[in-house]
């Protein structure tokens, strides 16, 4: 118990900081890279508090897709981040306006429970006993409603294809590989092996 | 807990047209991707597929079957349905095979989006559960919306895609936000499970607003005003053959999971849906009526058209009874394939390499093309609802159930409507045998089109003499929606 919650304070604790660093970090590279450490601990919240399954979606989701989304564009696009700096104090108010709000429906949330004790049986369904919850959801999610995740699997086909119709234009000049050619080439067609006379040259 | 492979078996087998028409389409994907030129072997491959599909339907075995947690029905109502969408596709593919051509549009990606829409278009059919309701529409319009837009060096084209994209997104953001509602006050996204919240705690406020959001994404789907904005300008900028489609078989499915809304998980909730229901169809009728008048683009006017239809088939909604179910199956059999023969003869209109789409370009079309003429003429006097054609009994029927359910004025609007309507499908057919002949159009029909504008005809005129198969199975597929 003592080790699970030192092992939150400290998740915690550089969570905070790094999400700190996100916003406070002059160098935007840097920024993006805290961003991926808060994930990573938010991820490791989510393992201490027994949602394993959410935790490895933050990572692979945020950490993999997102986070390296962020980094091309920061690295690729040419945005003068000093200028977008400028007004940084302006936002202050604000942002903590939104803190505060959000603080203040936590602690209401949490009072509620402790007030009510009975609220925390309108709980959605516990994960059952003895399955991890990445098996529980996958248990659900390909035996009764195998039948939605394979239609939405057939709309991401489709996006797909409606993608390549759309926009996918072979243009004329480019070279392109053949794999067909390449293989049926034949030594006789490829190579040439003229007769060099001495001082001559070709 | 351990995986009911057995149960898990049946609910796979229950779906089979399904998972046959997402292997197939998958499977052709890889052929139109390593032969490239071979579009019209994946156009007739998907037909085939389709056809496969279709059987697979028919065969299935007879009554109701739940299946994956009982979020997907299999029942009569959804094997009607299901048939009519697929014939709708099938049919849509293979007008497109020659115009296609003609407009240098041909590209095999073209009958697979169709297959992949018709796809959606089956799970929204089979939806027990709010979920795969919004996944099957989603994928219908996605594919939809791609096909919208897929002469895409057409300015009109891409922006016929992108309003259909705009508005249809926030048609689905309307839906879900209605799911959403609906999910949080009864607390099940199964039709089943909402039936019975309703019939035991009656409609609440939440509920009920949920219920509006709902209706109106779907009211958007059918295109009822007053959500019906985006139809004229799609209807016109799409390509011909992706307009015939869109009027065949994606209101069906739409009409056809409306019903199974209405008469599903909001069966108890009938005094709040009807007053929207009958709102939306007096509103359709009348703006389909008036609206279409001043059109000159036989394109919008097909747009207009199919407005007014769909008010009229909601009247059939309307009435809330078996019969006006069954009504509302019969209208949407007779209206598509009436509409699929007078979209045949609007992809004949071609003059200097080019498609023209004003009704003053079929002008002399009588004395040209006597045979083609004749037939459109039939099909307008079909739309108009004139006896003894098909679209007569198509409207006979809903407005019966109508009168039964002692819906006197919404009949009497509906019977005001068509008369006013009949002007602008008259004048079709006064340009066609009275105006100054124009000039040609450059070939005659193709033998497929020929094929389906026949068959079309064919049906509209000689409904009257065998109703009964079609009416008898209209009326086992409606009394499989009310238990």
């Amino acid at each position: 118990m003592l080790l699970a919650t030192i092992a939150f304070y400290l998740f915690s604790g550089v969570l905070i900081a790094a999400a700190l660093m996100v916003v406070s970090a002059r160098n935007p590279v840097h920024s993006v890279l805290f961003l991926i450490l808060a994930f990573f601990n938010a991820a490791a919240l989510f393992v201490l508090l027994g949602a394993e399954f959410l935790a490895m979606v933050l990572v692979v989701v945020y950490v993999g897709a997102v986070a390296v989304l962020f980094l091309f564009v920061v690295m690729m696009l040419d945005i003068d981040f000093v200028e977008l700096r400028q007004g940084f104090l302006n936002y202050v108010p604000v942002g903590l306006t939104i803190g505060l709000v959000l603080l203040a429906e936590l602690v209401i949330l949490g009072s509620a429970w402790a007030v009510a004790p009975a609220a925390s049986a309108g709980y959605a369904h516990p994960t059952p006993e003895g399955v991890t919850n990445t098996e529980a959801l996958g248990r659900i999610l390909y035996t009764n409603y195998v039948h939605v995740f394979q239609g939405a699997g057939m709309v991401l086909l489709v996006a797909m294809i409606g993608a390549i119709v759309l926009t996918l234009r072979h243009r004329e000049g480019v070279k392109r590989q053949n794999v067909r050619t390449q293989v049926g080439r034949r030594r006789a067609e490829a190579v040439e092996l003229p007769k060099v006379r001495p001082g001559e040259g070709l | 807990m351990t995986v009911d492979m057995a149960q898990f078996n049946a609910d796979l087998w229950a779906t089979i047209p399904e998972v046959a028409l997402a292997c197939g389409a998958m499977l052709l994907l890889m052929l139109g991707v390593f032969a490239e030129k071979r579009t019209t072997l994946v156009t007739w491959g998907c037909v085939a597929v389709l056809a496969i599909t279709a059987h697979l339907v028919a065969t299935s075995s007879d009554g109701t079957v739940l299946a994956f947690g009982s979020t997907v029905i299999v029942d009569p109502f959804a094997r009607f349905a299901k048939l009519l969408v697929l014939g709708g596709s099938a049919i849509a593919m293979l007008m497109s095979i020659d115009y296609l051509k003609d407009e240098k549009l041909t590209r095999f990606e073209y009958p697979l989006l169709v297959a992949l829409a018709t796809l959606g278009m089956l799970m929204m059919i089979s939806a027990n559960d709010l979920i795969v309701l919004y996944v099957g529409l989603e994928l219908q319009s996605l594919a939809l919306y791609v096909l919208a837009s897929f002469a895409r060096d057409n300015a009109r084209s891409t922006e016929a895609g992108l309003k259909y994209f705009v508005l249809g997104a926030l048609s689905s953001g309307m839906l879900l936000y209605g799911a959403s509602l609906v999910y949080g006050f009864s607390g099940t996204t199964t039709f089943a499970g909402i039936a019975q919240v309703i019939a035991q705690d009656g409609v609440g406020t939440g509920l009920m607003i949920g219920l509006v959001f709902v209706l109106a994404g779907l009211a958007f789907k059918v295109s009822a005003v007053p959500f019906h904005m985006w139809t004229p300008d799609v209807y016109e900028g799409s390509p011909t053959p992706v307009t015939a489609f869109f009027a065949a078989a994606p209101k069906i499915a739409a009409m056809a999971l409306f019903l199974r809304v209405v008469f599903g998980p909001f069966a108890g909730a009938e005094p709040q849906w009807m007053q929207i229901v009958i709102f939306l169809s007096i509103a359709s009728m009348i703006l389909g009526a008036l609206a279409a008048i001043g059109q000159s683009n036989i394109k919008r006017l097909m747009a207009y058209s199919s407005i007014g239809h769909m008010g009229y088939a909601l009247i059939g909604f309307a009435a809330g009874s078996q019969a006006g179910a069954q009504g509302v199956l019969i209208y949407l059999v007779i209206y598509m394939i009436t509409t699929v023969g007078t979209f045949v003869c609007i992809l004949l209109m071609r003059r200097d390499g080019k498609a023209v789409e004003n009704v003053e370009d079929l002008a002399g079309l009588s004395q040209r093309d006597p045979t083609t003429a004749y037939l459109l003429a039939i099909l307008m006097f079909s739309l108009i609802g004139i006896p003894p054609l098909a679209g007569f009994w198509g409207k006979w029927f809903v407005f019966l159930a109508a009168i039964e359910s002692k819906l006197y004025l919404l009949a009497i609007i509906g019977f005001v409507t068509s008369v006013i309507g009949a002007f602008y499908y008259l004048r079709v057919i006064k340009v066609m045998f009275f105006d100054k002949p124009a000039a040609p159009f450059e070939k005659p029909l193709g033998s497929v089109n020929a094929a389906v504008l026949a068959a079309s005809s064919a049906f509209v005129i000689f409904f009257v003499v065998v109703p009964a198969p079609l009416v008898e199975a209209a009326g086992v597929a409606a009394k499989s929606l009310f238990p």
